[in-house]
């Protein structure tokens, strides 16, 4: 019980104080209203970068293995939605740098990992939606799922950390670590690389 | 990865390229001979407004962008060319008329035009520089700040004449 409620406290610890630490920012008085949503649905994308192999993991205490898959299913359905918001605000803000971006022509190296991580994290979510159309065997399908999901940790992770401005820097790294962290225990924990039978 | 690396060394190397020539070229006229143009920059042309008028000070002031302009080859001072520069300050974005004014550069081929401090954005503080007149082709640079908290921001610019 006691470990169930530090855990739960740590998780929402970890996903509301890098929102709060960002929500200080001195430069979001020099910013737009539009321009602030794009910056806080990246961050929010990444804070459901750290739900999405916990919930696949099912370390969560308190979650049924079906509950966990549900809540894998609605995190990654909002990370889509965070990561639209996200390039779509960044348009508006500046159609040239998210055309420059898209195109992999970028001034800034994070943006293509940014880019990379969208399109694996797109098409990720494809595979869960599609899981049972694929008609893949459960094991080969997983691996799939999981190899765009690694691409997308690690490009966001390495997107966000080369970005200025958005986020609060300690808290942007230790969010970071915690996702891969994460990531690293399920693939762990699932032995996602057997795909043999058993 | 390596591409905003190579941009912002090509800057400093160029920079430096500049003042070492200049300074050679004071010495030995002939070695000046090779100064390359300097090459337009990724993304530097990003919410440019043509004809940015020129003014004393874009908006409060308080961050200075300075810089030289030199003609290829021979590394001559350009006296009377017109800089246009734009960036994401506190006072406004990149795309708002009032974020972008110009300059001319002196006898000695060097301006400086006082802005407001310019804020990170989209990931980094920047700044954007054009030149876009007659008489040499057109380089759009894009320098970025070595830390945010900086009151200046230096570009240098080598021009191809037509």
């Amino acid at each position: 019980m006691v470990r169930s409620i530090v855990i739960w406290a740590v998780l929402g610890t970890a996903v509301t104080v890098p929102i709060i630490a960002s929500a200080f920012s001195p430069y979001l008085a020099w910013r737009d209203p539009i321009y602030i949503l794009a910056g806080f649905a990246g961050i929010i994308g990444m804070c459901l970068l750290l739900m999405q192999p916990l919930l696949a993991g099912r370390w969560l205490p308190g979650l049924s293995p079906v509950t966990s898959r549900h809540w894998h299913r609605w995190c990654g359905l909002a990370l889509i939605a965070a990561i639209v918001t996200h390039v779509t605000g960044l348009w508006i803000t500046s159609p040239p740098d998210v055309v420059d971006a898209l195109l992999f022509v970028s001034a800034t190296p994070f943006s293509a990992w940014g880019v990379i991580a969208m399109w694996t994290g797109f098409a990720a979510a494809l595979m869960g939606v599609l899981r049972q159309r694929l008609r893949l065997r459960f094991l080969v399908w997983r691996l799939g799922h999981v190899t765009l999901a690694i691409a997308t940790i690690l490009g966001s992770v390495a997107h966000a950390l080369l970005i200025e401005g958005t986020m609060e820097i300690i808290t942007k790294i230790a969010l970071c670590g915690l996702v891969i962290l994460a990531s690293v225990g399920t693939l762990a924990r699932l032995r996602v690389w057997e795909v043999r039978r058993r | 990865m390596t591409d905003a690396l190579l941009s912002r060394r090509s800057l400093i190397t160029q920079g430096a390229a500049v003042v070492a020539t200049g300074t050679s070229g004071l010495l030995l006229p002939a070695r000046a001979s090779g100064l390359v143009p300097t090459p337009s920059m990724r993304g530097g042309s990003n919410n440019y407004r043509p004809g940015a008028p020129i003014v004393d000070q874009i908006g409060g002031g308080g961050f200075w962008m300075t810089g030289t302009v030199r003609r290829a080859g021979d590394g001559a001072p350009l006296p009377g060319q017109r800089i246009q520069i734009w960036a994401h300050t506190t006072e406004g974005h990149e795309r708002d008329p009032h974020s972008h004014g110009a300059t001319l550069t002196n006898a000695k081929g060097e301006f400086r035009l006082e802005m407001p401090q310019i804020v990170p954005a989209f990931g980094q503080p920047h700044g954007h520089l054009a030149y876009d007149s007659e008489e040499f082709e057109t380089v759009f640079l894009r320098p970025v700040m070595s830390s945010a908290k900086d009151k200046t921001l230096a570009a240098h610019f080598v021009l191809q004449p037509l």
